[in-house]
């Protein structure tokens, strides 16, 4: 803290009524510099940025204005005229709206403040939401979801005149996505209806501050605007280990079963632990195997996305008032709830990223002064550097959370539905409006009248959809919704976090006769994709059970307890992160420097210096590529360390080119580390006689037309371009339990996605799909770097046999999918029984 | 789409990408466009045309893309190119909704009564379109006996051998290496035929849908499914393999 900082941190204390000053004394606690200067700078009228580490009191500090404010204010006598709600806090989860709440109360009440505090999440009940519409709160703490709610609703006006605080927490994980744009402009559509209103953005620490400061406060064409900024100082640095196990570390595998006996006992030595993992499966399969050695009956949990709401709220709990020694999690306990005495964090897996790791560890030890313990698991050799780069990253401070981006089209699709439902609205008006929004600040004009057309009748050239207009532009100039029902729809279709179609799994017993009875608990839910896979009878891990696929019924997937605890399917794949671009510019780093490897587990140092013997490694700018034999076909390895998305949409890219070169590519397959190509030609002899070169076959202009030819017929796209088409409002949002049965009544997303592609490839969705696709399943721009970093720096090897470093990919063959085009394939080989059927008939 | 790009490319050797079945002892073809043709009769059978889907969404608000109808025209007009039957026969559901037929624009119209030139055509009445058409060439009717078969737009549980339905969508699922490649598909046991729906914008029901219980001796039970560029012929057995 410098010396020119020092005097808002007594104005701060200066500003605090003498109950807070109390209520500190009291709790034998001293405001923090922080916080007094976000009270003071705040209250003179500026919109700040705090950033500081998990339990730094961030949030008490981003309440404090509003607080503060509201305590000087006094109760509002009853009989007065209506008053609107006075600080908005938006979080982007509800249970974490949900633990605000029980965190706020605990020091209004104890201060005796005069002031009301609710939630408002999409699980308020109905007449509650009522209420705070007629009375609302001082404080509404809610989501993203339920601001762009209130906003399109015709008494936002009144319910907002009075809004002096706007609180954003976790800021920069709700920034990066399409959540954040569609809060960027419900922001911006609160400062037209409070136009005296403050910003206040809780953030961890980020690489780029600037963007989230932007975000906070209204752009103008003439110039850009930015927050004030507030840093609170890191707190104790985190102790952090990698698991040394006895045990040999598999060369691939996500599962680091290998590890269990040795986390079990680091469970066993410590009061609370947190387990994350990257999937929902790697949960399952974790929270399976620990219980399989749980010779203690230790109370372990499990929690993530998938699994029924009623039971994370009471695993929530329980670890609340630490009944729990460990809980199993996925991501969806990143964000800052507050979970009672956590003394370890376990890191099953590698973190995938330097920030995403620094988040988890903080969940450790909540409070600043005492450092978080952790330990890492890396599950596969290549991990085990991944880990060992991250815990390097860890230290250094490294940050590595991903850009703001460009304001999504489909998200101001439904943005602009929306503002039609509150208020019949001028064209040019919301324009300016959208435009304040930091991530819209760069958007044409004429794409703005577009999507205004494709909210009206799609905006198709074909124009037979007039009369049946959604919004239409009126006499007055101002486009108006065409009837009620419009709203209603818009409603219940809102938000931008488009699920896959999922189904129910519902217990229920299996009688005697094979027979299955009705109604029994239910555990959560799972893809759709998944259950198709499976015939009745079929096991599965799902919920910390073995399960025994019953059947569908009704939109439900009826399942059994199994008696084996060996399931036949393995479990389901949930979200799984790439690797990010600086950790894998550390692993990179790491392998090209022996000095490094000290710090590594032996068993991998001898597999890196085998790999130096009879190949080579990388250098750290050098894409180094193997060529050789095995069984019948040709294999080419690369190690681009670049994440698996961008291998994926390398390997589909290199496939098209050497098929087009006649070297009869076979398949290929991606990891976050490398890529696979296999042959029946010998790529090594090919390369050596430049058919194709590699400097050709790697050559950027791959990202040209092969890319555009490629995108056309992905089925990445067509994932893209339904989650574009839901939140832009051309399919409805398939709701659990109020969908039709059958699916011939639904429409598929890929059918329209083909059927516009074909006959309007230009249409303003297809833009947003190839946008979207771009920046994220793609990862084109992170492909497009390496390719350009890579240039004159390719080296090949040909080898006699696979190379130490080549076995981890090669045991993936056949594990992951290749994608879309080798379906025809999989019906060919079906077919074939029938053929040879048919051809013994006729005695060929 | 695949059904698109496939109709407007020439075929070589159409023996090798259609199937050959039959059906109470009558020949039958399946065509990779999905349509089935009856070489004694000069009969071609679509079903489930969907016409005017999009347009049927926008009526209730959703601007689904409006060349739905279009696209499933185009298919069409190859198909009836391909085979120059005498009599189509389009099965039901010929449109999305009841004011479909009503509503058509012009230039449908005028590709339906192209396409109807010098040949029949029956429109069986579906559960989307019980009213019949409007203002188009051909006759409407609830089924069709001709030729030994029954046409109809739902299967009939207590039909004998011999009829040729839609209504379903039927779907085959192959399940090979954990991998499942679902597509519509002709589903036959020698004595009932379901037609795969023919419109673009239509989904599909998979074989094991309940809806599917009791239609198919299910031993003799094969999914002459529609590949990229071909029909590929499945037994039920065999679809999980």
């Amino acid at each position: 803290m410098s010396d020119s900082q020092a005097s808002p941190v007594a104005a701060g204390l200066s500003l605090l009524p003498p109950p807070f000053t109390r209520w500190f004394t009291d709790k034998g606690w001293r405001p923090r510099a922080h916080q007094m200067e976000l009270l003071a700078r705040a209250t003179s009228g500026e919109s700040l940025l705090l950033i500081a580490p998990t339990g730094a009191g961030k949030t008490l500090a981003g309440f404090l204005p509003a607080l503060t404010d509201l305590t000087h204010r006094g109760k509002i006598p009853p009989g007065s005229a209506f008053t609107g709600i006075h600080t908005l806090y938006i979080s982007p989860l509800k249970a974490l709206a949900v633990d605000i709440e029980r965190n706020l109360m605990k020091p209004v009440s104890e201060m005796g403040l005069p002031i009301t505090v609710e939630t408002r999440t999409g699980d308020t009940p109905q007449s509650k939401r009522q209420r705070q519409r007629l009375n609302p709160p001082d404080i509404l703490l809610t989501t993203p979801e339920q601001v762009a709610l209130l906003i399109a609703n015709g008494e936002a006006p009144r319910f907002f005149k009075d809004l002096k605080y706007v609180v954003f927490d976790e800021l920069h994980s709700l920034v990066t996505s399409k959540r954040g744009h569609l809060l960027s402009l419900g922001l911006a559509r609160l400062r037209r209806l409070a136009p005296g209103l403050k910003t206040i953005g809780l953030s961890a620490t980020v690489a780029e501050p600037m963007d989230l400061r932007r975000w906070l406060v209204e752009q103008t064409p003439e110039a850009e605007h930015h927050a004030g900024l507030v840093t609170a100082p890191g707190g104790a640095k985190p102790i952090i280990t990698i698991l040394k196990s006895e045990e040999r570390v598999p060369w691939s595998g996500h599962q680091a079963k290998y590890a269990m006996p040795e986390v079990y006992e680091a469970i066993k030595a410590h009061r609370t632990s947190l387990l994350f993992v990257n999937t929902r499966s790697q949960a399952e399969i974790l929270f399976q195997a620990l219980w399989n050695i749980n010779e203690d009956t230790l109370p372990i949990a499990l929690h993530h996305g998938s699994l029924d709401v009623g039971q994370r709220r009471k695993v929530e709990l329980a670890m609340a008032e630490n009944r729990l020694r460990a809980v199993v999690a996925t991501s969806t306990l990143d964000l800052g709830i507050d979970w009672g005495d956590v003394d370890l964090v376990i890191h099953v897996g590698a973190p995938k990223g330097a920030s995403r790791l620094a988040q988890r560890i903080g969940r450790a030890n909540h409070r600043m002064d005492e450092p978080s313990r952790a330990i890492l698991v890396p599950a596969n050799r290549f991990e085990v550097m991944e880990c060992q780069a991250a815990l390097d990253a860890n230290y250094l401070g490294a940050q590595d959370t991903p850009p703001v981006g460009d304001g999504a089209l489909d998200v101001l699709a439904q943005h602009v539905l929306g503002m039609a439902c509150a208020a019949p609205f001028d064209e040019d008006a919301l324009f300016a409006e959208v435009t304040s929004a930091s991530p819209y600040t760069g958007l044409p004009r004429e794409k703005f009248g577009r999507i205004v057309q494709f909210v009206a009748t799609g905006g198709y050239a074909l124009k037979t959809y007039e009369r049946y207009a959604r919004i239409r532009k009126t006499v007055d100039g101002l486009w108006r919704i065409s009837n009620p029902g419009v709203a209603q729809q818009y409603r219940l279709n809102l938000g931008t976090i488009v699920e896959m179609p999922m189904l129910n799994v519902r217990m229920v017993k299996r009688g005697a006769k094979g027979t299955v009875g009705r109604g029994g608990a239910s555990l959560g839910k799972v893809e759709e994709y998944f259950l198709e896979m499976l015939s009745p009878g079929d096991t599965f891990l799902f919920s910390g059970k073995v399960l025994r696929f019953e059947g569908i019924r009704e939109n439900e997937c009826l399942v059994s307890q199994a008696f084996s605890l060996d399931p036949k399917v393995p479990a389901y794949a949930g979200g799984k992160f790439p690797l990010s671009t600086y950790l894998a510019a550390q692993v990179r780093a790491m392998l090209d420097d022996p000095q490094r490897w000290g710090a590594l587990p032996e068993q991998v140092r001898d597999w890196l210096a085998l790999q130096r013997d009879v190949s080579s490694l990388p250098k750290r700018d050098e894409l180094l590529i193997e060529t050789f034999p095995r069984g019948s076909r040709h294999y080419m390895v690369a190690y681009p360390f670049e994440g698996r998305l961008a291998h994926q949409t390398l390997g589909m890219l290199l496939t098209r080119r050497l098929e087009r070169a006649g070297r009869r590519p076979l398949g290929f397959v991606a990891t976050d580390y490398s890529l696979a190509v296999w042959a029946l030609d010998d790529l090594g002899y090919s390369f050596a006689i430049e058919r194709p070169s590699l400097s050709n076959l790697f050559d950027e202009d791959m990202l040209g037309d092969d890319l555009e030819a490629w995108l056309d017929e992905s089925f990445m796209l067509k994932r893209t371009f339904r989650n574009c088409a839901v939140i832009a409002g051309l399919i409805e949002q398939r709701h659990p339990g109020k969908e039709k049965t059958g699916r011939q009544v639904t429409v598929s997303a890929d059918l329209i996605y083909d059927v516009l592609r074909s006959h309007e490839p230009d249409h303003i969705l297809l833009e947003a799909t190839r946008n979207d696709a771009a920046a994220g399943l793609l990862d084109i721009q992170r492909l497009g770097d390496m390719l350009m970093r890579i240039k004159g720096h390719i080296t090949h090897r040909r080898l006699d046999r696979i190379s130490p470093l080549a076995v981890p990919i090669m045991l993936e063959i056949g594990k992951e999918t290749v994608a879309g085009e080798a379906q025809d394939s999989l019906l060919a080989e079906a077919a074939e029984d029938l053929i040879a059927e048919a051809m013994g008939e006729t005695g060929i | 789409m695949q059904r698109l790009a496939l109709a407007s490319m020439g075929i070589q050797d159409f023996g090798a990408i259609s199937a050959r079945t039959l059906v109470a002892g009558v020949e039958a073809v399946c065509d990779p466009l999905g349509a089935l043709y009856l070489p004694e009769t000069r009969v071609l059978v679509v079903s489930d045309l969907h016409l005017e889907k999009g347009a049927a969404f926008a009526r209730r608000g959703m601007m689904l893309p409006p060349y739905d109808t279009l696209a499933t025209l185009k298919v069409l007009e190859a198909v009836i190119a391909r085979h120059d039957p005498a009599i189509v026969v389009s099965l039901g559901d010929n449109f999305h909704d009841r004011v479909g037929s009503a509503h058509l624009p012009d230039i449908f119209r005028t590709k339906i009564t192209e396409l109807a030139r010098g040949r029949d055509w029956i429109w069986i009445n579906g559960n989307h379109d019980p009213d019949g058409t409007v203002d188009l060439p051909g006759q409407s009717a609830d089924e069709l006996h001709y030729a030994g078969l029954v046409f109809r737009h739902e299967p009939s549980l207590i039909s004998p051998a011999g009829e040729i339905a839609g209504h379903l969508h039927p779907a085959a699922t192959v399940i090979r290496r954990e991998k499942a490649v679902r597509r519509p598909c002709f589903a036959t046991d020698g004595k009932r035929l379901l037609m795969p729906a023919f419109g673009i914008m239509t989904g599909g029901l998979d074989l094991r849908h309940k809806a599917m219980t009791g239609l198919f001796d299910r031993p003799n039970l094969v999914a002459h499914m529609l590949g990229r560029d071909r029909i590929y012929s499945v037994r039920f057995a065999n679809l999980r393999g």
